[in-house]
Protein backbone atom coordinates (compact mmCIF):
# COMPACT_ATOMS: atom_id res chain seq x y z
CA UNK A 1 0.00 0.00 0.00
CA UNK A 2 2.37 2.14 1.16
CA UNK A 3 5.08 1.43 -1.88
CA UNK A 4 1.86 2.08 -4.16
CA UNK A 5 2.06 5.64 -2.70
CA UNK A 6 5.39 5.82 -3.56
CA UNK A 7 4.60 5.14 -7.05
CA UNK A 8 2.28 7.27 -7.76
CA UNK A 9 4.77 10.45 -8.52
CA UNK A 10 6.16 8.72 -11.23
CA UNK A 11 2.70 7.51 -12.86
CA UNK A 12 1.97 10.89 -12.79
CA UNK A 13 4.88 11.77 -14.34
CA UNK A 14 4.70 9.46 -17.33
CA UNK A 15 1.17 10.30 -17.67
CA UNK A 16 1.81 13.64 -18.14
CA UNK A 17 5.02 13.07 -20.19
CA UNK A 18 2.89 10.92 -22.69
CA UNK A 19 0.12 13.83 -22.82
CA UNK A 20 2.58 16.63 -23.78
CA UNK A 21 4.69 14.05 -26.35
CA UNK A 22 0.83 13.35 -28.00
CA UNK A 23 0.31 16.76 -28.26
CA UNK A 24 3.32 17.66 -29.43
CA UNK A 25 3.45 14.83 -32.22
CA UNK A 26 0.17 14.05 -33.37
CA UNK A 27 0.06 17.09 -35.22
CA UNK A 28 -2.68 18.41 -34.00
CA UNK A 29 -2.74 22.36 -34.47
CA UNK A 30 -4.97 23.89 -31.27
CA UNK A 31 -5.53 26.90 -33.72
CA UNK A 32 -7.89 25.48 -36.10
CA UNK A 33 -11.41 25.51 -34.53
CA UNK A 34 -13.89 23.00 -35.22
CA UNK A 35 -16.39 24.91 -37.22
CA UNK A 36 -19.81 25.67 -35.21
CA UNK A 37 -21.66 26.16 -39.19
CA UNK A 38 -21.17 22.40 -40.24
CA UNK A 39 -24.05 21.14 -41.60
CA UNK A 40 -25.83 24.15 -41.16
CA UNK A 41 -27.74 25.77 -43.61
CA UNK A 42 -25.30 28.63 -45.48
CA UNK A 43 -25.85 31.99 -43.75
CA UNK A 44 -28.23 34.80 -45.03
CA UNK A 45 -26.60 37.86 -46.85
CA UNK A 46 -26.95 38.87 -50.32
CA UNK A 47 -23.03 40.57 -51.64
CA UNK A 48 -23.09 43.08 -54.86
CA UNK A 49 -20.98 42.11 -57.65
CA UNK A 50 -17.29 43.47 -57.50
CA UNK A 51 -18.11 46.75 -59.73
CA UNK A 52 -15.19 46.16 -61.66
CA UNK A 53 -15.26 42.18 -62.08
CA UNK A 54 -17.84 41.03 -64.98
CA UNK A 55 -19.76 38.24 -63.08
CA UNK A 56 -22.47 38.65 -61.07
CA UNK A 57 -22.63 38.76 -56.90
CA UNK A 58 -23.79 36.32 -54.31
CA UNK A 59 -26.14 35.92 -51.82
CA UNK A 60 -27.98 33.13 -50.06
CA UNK A 61 -30.29 31.86 -52.98
CA UNK A 62 -27.33 31.69 -55.08
CA UNK A 63 -26.38 28.39 -52.98
CA UNK A 64 -29.62 26.86 -51.82
CA UNK A 65 -30.84 24.30 -53.77
CA UNK A 66 -28.88 24.39 -56.52
CA UNK A 67 -28.80 21.05 -57.78
CA UNK A 68 -25.04 20.97 -57.48
CA UNK A 69 -22.20 20.79 -54.92
CA UNK A 70 -20.74 24.51 -54.72
CA UNK A 71 -17.30 25.78 -53.22
CA UNK A 72 -17.38 29.23 -51.43
CA UNK A 73 -14.06 30.27 -51.02
CA UNK A 74 -12.88 33.92 -49.34
CA UNK A 75 -10.28 35.40 -50.81
CA UNK A 76 -8.29 39.50 -51.14
CA UNK A 77 -5.94 40.78 -53.84
CA UNK A 78 -4.08 41.78 -50.50
CA UNK A 79 -3.91 38.32 -49.09
CA UNK A 80 -0.61 36.13 -50.34
CA UNK A 81 -1.70 32.71 -49.37
CA UNK A 82 -4.59 33.26 -51.76
CA UNK A 83 -2.58 33.78 -54.44
CA UNK A 84 -0.60 30.62 -53.24
CA UNK A 85 -4.20 28.36 -53.72
CA UNK A 86 -5.74 30.56 -56.82
CA UNK A 87 -3.98 27.86 -59.47
CA UNK A 88 -5.37 25.11 -57.30
CA UNK A 89 -9.14 26.48 -57.70
CA UNK A 90 -8.43 26.88 -61.49
CA UNK A 91 -7.61 23.32 -61.83
CA UNK A 92 -10.24 22.32 -59.63
CA UNK A 93 -12.96 24.26 -61.88
CA UNK A 94 -11.39 22.92 -64.95
CA UNK A 95 -11.02 19.17 -64.73
CA UNK A 96 -13.29 18.49 -61.78
CA UNK A 97 -15.86 20.57 -62.87
CA UNK A 98 -16.60 22.06 -59.29
CA UNK A 99 -19.20 25.36 -59.22
CA UNK A 100 -16.43 27.79 -57.65
CA UNK A 101 -18.16 31.08 -56.17
CA UNK A 102 -15.89 34.07 -54.49
CA UNK A 103 -16.75 36.37 -51.50
CA UNK A 104 -14.17 39.07 -52.10
CA UNK A 105 -13.16 40.22 -48.57
CA UNK A 106 -12.15 43.46 -47.63
CA UNK A 107 -10.80 44.51 -50.90
CA UNK A 108 -10.80 47.63 -53.11
CA UNK A 109 -12.39 46.32 -56.72
CA UNK A 110 -9.64 47.63 -58.62
CA UNK A 111 -7.30 45.55 -56.96
CA UNK A 112 -9.45 42.30 -57.11
CA UNK A 113 -9.67 42.93 -60.86
CA UNK A 114 -6.56 43.09 -61.26
CA UNK A 115 -5.76 40.06 -59.56
CA UNK A 116 -8.20 37.74 -61.21
CA UNK A 117 -6.87 39.34 -64.98
CA UNK A 118 -3.30 38.63 -63.87
CA UNK A 119 -4.32 34.37 -62.31
CA UNK A 120 -7.63 34.21 -63.94
CA UNK A 121 -11.10 34.28 -63.37
CA UNK A 122 -12.76 30.83 -61.73
CA UNK A 123 -15.58 32.42 -59.90
CA UNK A 124 -19.35 31.79 -61.47
CA UNK A 125 -19.84 34.53 -59.04
CA UNK A 126 -18.11 36.86 -56.82
CA UNK A 127 -19.81 38.85 -53.70
CA UNK A 128 -17.98 42.03 -52.71
CA UNK A 129 -17.95 42.51 -48.92
CA UNK A 130 -15.78 45.09 -48.30
CA UNK A 131 -16.52 46.04 -44.77
CA UNK A 132 -16.36 41.93 -43.60
CA UNK A 133 -19.26 41.72 -42.54
CA UNK A 134 -21.27 38.73 -44.26
CA UNK A 135 -17.97 36.97 -44.07
CA UNK A 136 -18.43 36.97 -40.22
CA UNK A 137 -21.79 35.37 -40.48
CA UNK A 138 -19.49 32.93 -42.29
CA UNK A 139 -17.76 31.99 -39.55
CA UNK A 140 -14.52 33.96 -41.29
CA UNK A 141 -11.53 33.88 -39.34
CA UNK A 142 -9.25 35.42 -42.24
CA UNK A 143 -8.40 34.80 -45.58
CA UNK A 144 -8.82 32.32 -47.21
CA UNK A 145 -10.84 30.44 -46.46
CA UNK A 146 -13.23 27.80 -48.18
CA UNK A 147 -16.91 25.92 -48.05
CA UNK A 148 -18.16 22.69 -49.43
CA UNK A 149 -21.69 23.30 -49.85
CA UNK A 150 -23.85 20.54 -50.89
CA UNK A 151 -27.00 21.18 -53.24
CA UNK A 152 -29.56 22.09 -50.86
CA UNK A 153 -27.36 24.81 -49.13
CA UNK A 154 -25.72 22.89 -46.13
CA UNK A 155 -21.99 23.95 -45.42
CA UNK A 156 -20.36 20.48 -45.42
CA UNK A 157 -16.73 21.28 -44.81
CA UNK A 158 -14.84 24.35 -43.84
CA UNK A 159 -11.24 24.50 -45.13
CA UNK A 160 -9.07 27.45 -43.15
CA UNK A 161 -5.87 28.90 -44.99
CA UNK A 162 -4.34 27.96 -48.67
CA UNK A 163 -6.14 25.15 -49.87
CA UNK A 164 -2.70 22.72 -50.66
CA UNK A 165 -2.50 20.22 -53.95
CA UNK A 166 -2.24 17.11 -51.42
CA UNK A 167 -5.54 18.20 -49.08
CA UNK A 168 -7.25 18.30 -52.60
CA UNK A 169 -6.75 15.02 -53.24
CA UNK A 170 -7.19 13.54 -49.50
CA UNK A 171 -9.62 15.99 -48.11
CA UNK A 172 -11.90 18.19 -50.29
CA UNK A 173 -12.24 15.50 -53.53
CA UNK A 174 -13.91 13.02 -51.18
CA UNK A 175 -16.24 15.67 -49.63
CA UNK A 176 -17.41 17.02 -52.56
CA UNK A 177 -17.92 13.32 -54.04
CA UNK A 178 -19.74 12.53 -50.79
CA UNK A 179 -21.54 15.84 -50.74
CA UNK A 180 -22.85 15.00 -54.52
CA UNK A 181 -24.36 12.00 -53.53
CA UNK B 1 23.24 66.71 -8.71
CA UNK B 2 22.49 65.09 -12.09
CA UNK B 3 23.01 62.14 -10.48
CA UNK B 4 19.72 62.83 -8.82
CA UNK B 5 17.77 64.21 -11.38
CA UNK B 6 18.08 61.03 -13.33
CA UNK B 7 16.58 59.17 -10.55
CA UNK B 8 13.85 61.32 -10.05
CA UNK B 9 13.06 61.27 -14.22
CA UNK B 10 13.31 57.64 -13.86
CA UNK B 11 10.61 57.44 -10.87
CA UNK B 12 7.83 59.85 -12.44
CA UNK B 13 8.26 57.97 -15.47
CA UNK B 14 7.77 53.97 -13.65
CA UNK B 15 5.43 56.26 -11.72
CA UNK B 16 3.64 57.30 -14.82
CA UNK B 17 3.47 54.08 -16.46
CA UNK B 18 1.88 52.52 -13.19
CA UNK B 19 -0.79 55.23 -13.52
CA UNK B 20 -1.78 55.93 -16.94
CA UNK B 21 -4.31 52.91 -18.12
CA UNK B 22 -3.04 49.97 -20.64
CA UNK B 23 -3.39 50.94 -24.36
CA UNK B 24 -6.84 50.55 -25.46
CA UNK B 25 -7.40 47.96 -28.81
CA UNK B 26 -11.00 50.07 -29.08
CA UNK B 27 -10.63 52.55 -31.72
CA UNK B 28 -12.33 55.62 -31.52
CA UNK B 29 -14.44 55.04 -34.42
CA UNK B 30 -16.63 52.13 -32.98
CA UNK B 31 -17.63 53.48 -29.76
CA UNK B 32 -21.00 53.86 -29.69
CA UNK B 33 -22.82 57.30 -28.68
CA UNK B 34 -24.88 56.07 -26.42
CA UNK B 35 -22.93 55.80 -23.10
CA UNK B 36 -25.54 53.04 -21.46
CA UNK B 37 -25.15 50.72 -24.67
CA UNK B 38 -21.40 51.39 -24.91
CA UNK B 39 -20.96 50.09 -21.35
CA UNK B 40 -22.85 47.27 -22.35
CA UNK B 41 -20.57 46.64 -25.29
CA UNK B 42 -17.44 47.05 -23.37
CA UNK B 43 -18.26 44.38 -20.91
CA UNK B 44 -19.63 41.85 -23.49
CA UNK B 45 -16.27 42.63 -25.74
CA UNK B 46 -14.27 41.16 -22.11
CA UNK B 47 -16.24 38.54 -22.32
CA UNK B 48 -16.05 37.07 -26.10
CA UNK B 49 -12.69 35.65 -27.13
CA UNK B 50 -11.03 36.56 -30.22
CA UNK B 51 -10.79 33.91 -32.75
CA UNK B 52 -7.64 34.26 -34.20
CA UNK B 53 -5.44 34.78 -30.70
CA UNK B 54 -4.97 31.77 -28.52
CA UNK B 55 -6.12 33.61 -25.33
CA UNK B 56 -7.21 37.19 -25.62
CA UNK B 57 -10.73 38.61 -25.57
CA UNK B 58 -11.87 40.81 -28.51
CA UNK B 59 -11.82 43.84 -25.79
CA UNK B 60 -8.13 43.59 -25.90
CA UNK B 61 -7.14 42.50 -29.20
CA UNK B 62 -5.57 44.54 -31.95
CA UNK B 63 -6.34 41.87 -34.67
CA UNK B 64 -8.79 42.90 -37.51
CA UNK B 65 -11.45 39.87 -37.16
CA UNK B 66 -11.11 41.04 -33.42
CA UNK B 67 -12.31 45.00 -34.31
CA UNK B 68 -14.81 43.65 -36.65
CA UNK B 69 -16.44 41.18 -33.69
CA UNK B 70 -16.45 44.97 -31.40
CA UNK B 71 -18.16 46.39 -34.43
CA UNK B 72 -20.90 43.31 -34.52
CA UNK B 73 -21.39 43.32 -30.73
CA UNK B 74 -22.26 46.87 -30.98
CA UNK B 75 -24.76 46.40 -33.94
CA UNK B 76 -26.44 43.79 -32.60
CA UNK B 77 -26.79 46.15 -29.27
CA UNK B 78 -28.16 48.99 -31.89
CA UNK B 79 -30.37 46.45 -33.20
CA UNK B 80 -32.09 46.00 -29.31
CA UNK B 81 -30.55 42.44 -28.89
CA UNK B 82 -30.03 41.86 -24.72
CA UNK B 83 -26.65 40.56 -24.07
CA UNK B 84 -27.39 36.92 -23.76
CA UNK B 85 -28.81 37.31 -27.61
CA UNK B 86 -25.27 39.04 -28.57
CA UNK B 87 -23.50 36.32 -26.86
CA UNK B 88 -25.42 33.72 -29.00
CA UNK B 89 -25.47 35.19 -32.13
CA UNK B 90 -21.56 34.92 -32.13
CA UNK B 91 -21.68 31.73 -30.92
CA UNK B 92 -23.56 30.21 -33.40
CA UNK B 93 -21.07 31.37 -35.86
CA UNK B 94 -17.87 30.94 -33.95
CA UNK B 95 -18.75 28.12 -31.54
CA UNK B 96 -17.92 27.26 -27.89
CA UNK B 97 -14.78 28.75 -28.30
CA UNK B 98 -15.65 32.35 -29.23
CA UNK B 99 -16.91 32.62 -25.23
CA UNK B 100 -14.64 32.99 -22.32
CA UNK B 101 -16.59 31.52 -20.41
CA UNK B 102 -16.97 28.09 -21.91
CA UNK B 103 -20.87 26.81 -21.21
CA UNK B 104 -20.98 23.95 -18.74
CA UNK B 105 -21.96 20.58 -20.54
CA UNK B 106 -20.88 17.31 -20.72
CA UNK B 107 -17.80 18.16 -22.70
CA UNK B 108 -16.69 21.14 -20.37
CA UNK B 109 -17.41 18.84 -17.40
CA UNK B 110 -13.83 17.93 -16.59
CA UNK B 111 -12.59 21.64 -17.35
CA UNK B 112 -15.32 22.70 -14.67
CA UNK B 113 -15.45 19.83 -12.25
CA UNK B 114 -11.89 18.92 -12.66
CA UNK B 115 -9.72 21.26 -10.81
CA UNK B 116 -13.06 20.54 -7.81
CA UNK B 117 -12.36 17.24 -7.91
CA UNK B 118 -8.57 17.01 -7.47
CA UNK B 119 -9.31 19.11 -4.81
CA UNK B 120 -11.52 16.56 -2.60
CA UNK B 121 -8.49 14.12 -3.87
CA UNK B 122 -5.79 15.87 -2.45
CA UNK B 123 -7.54 16.62 0.68
CA UNK B 124 -8.53 13.02 1.44
CA UNK B 125 -5.01 12.61 0.93
CA UNK B 126 -3.79 14.70 3.23
CA UNK B 127 -6.62 13.60 5.71
CA UNK B 128 -5.20 10.55 5.85
CA UNK B 129 -1.45 11.05 6.39
CA UNK B 130 -2.28 13.34 9.35
CA UNK B 131 -4.63 10.89 10.40
CA UNK B 132 -2.46 8.07 10.49
CA UNK B 133 0.41 9.69 11.60
CA UNK B 134 1.21 9.25 15.47
CA UNK B 135 0.23 12.02 17.70
CA UNK B 136 3.11 14.70 18.81
CA UNK B 137 2.99 14.75 22.35
CA UNK B 138 1.77 11.25 22.97
CA UNK B 139 4.15 9.10 25.15
CA UNK B 140 5.83 6.59 23.48
CA UNK B 141 5.63 2.84 24.90
CA UNK B 142 7.56 1.91 27.61
CA UNK B 143 10.44 -0.33 26.66
CA UNK B 144 9.46 -4.40 27.08
CA UNK B 145 12.02 -6.56 29.63
CA UNK B 146 13.66 -8.10 26.34
CA UNK B 147 14.31 -4.71 24.93
CA UNK B 148 15.54 -3.24 28.13
CA UNK B 149 18.55 -6.12 28.58
CA UNK B 150 19.56 -5.59 24.89
CA UNK B 151 20.02 -1.78 25.52
CA UNK B 152 21.97 -2.61 28.30
CA UNK B 153 23.86 -4.95 26.72
CA UNK B 154 24.89 -2.85 23.93
CA UNK B 155 25.64 -0.01 26.26
CA UNK B 156 27.95 -2.65 28.04
CA UNK B 157 29.53 -2.88 24.86
CA UNK B 158 30.22 0.35 24.42
CA UNK B 159 31.43 1.14 27.95
CA UNK B 160 33.99 -1.92 27.21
Amino acid sequence: MRYLLYVLPLVIFLGAGVAFWWALDSGRDPSRLPSALIDQPVPEFDLPPVATVPVPGLATADLVDTGQVTLVNVFASWCVPCKAEHPILVRLTEREGVRLVGINYKDEPEDAARFLDDLGNPYARIGADPEGRASLDWGLTGVPETFVVDAEGKIRYRHVGPINPPEVESVILPIIEEARR
Amino acid sequence: MIRTLVCLLAAAAVAALAVLPPALALMPDEILEDPALEARARALSKDLRCVVCQNESIDSSNADIARQMRLVVRERLVEGDNDQQVLDYLQARYGDYVLMKPPIKPETYLLWYGPAVVLVLGGLGAAVYLWRRPRAGAAPEPLSAEERARLRRLLDEEGA
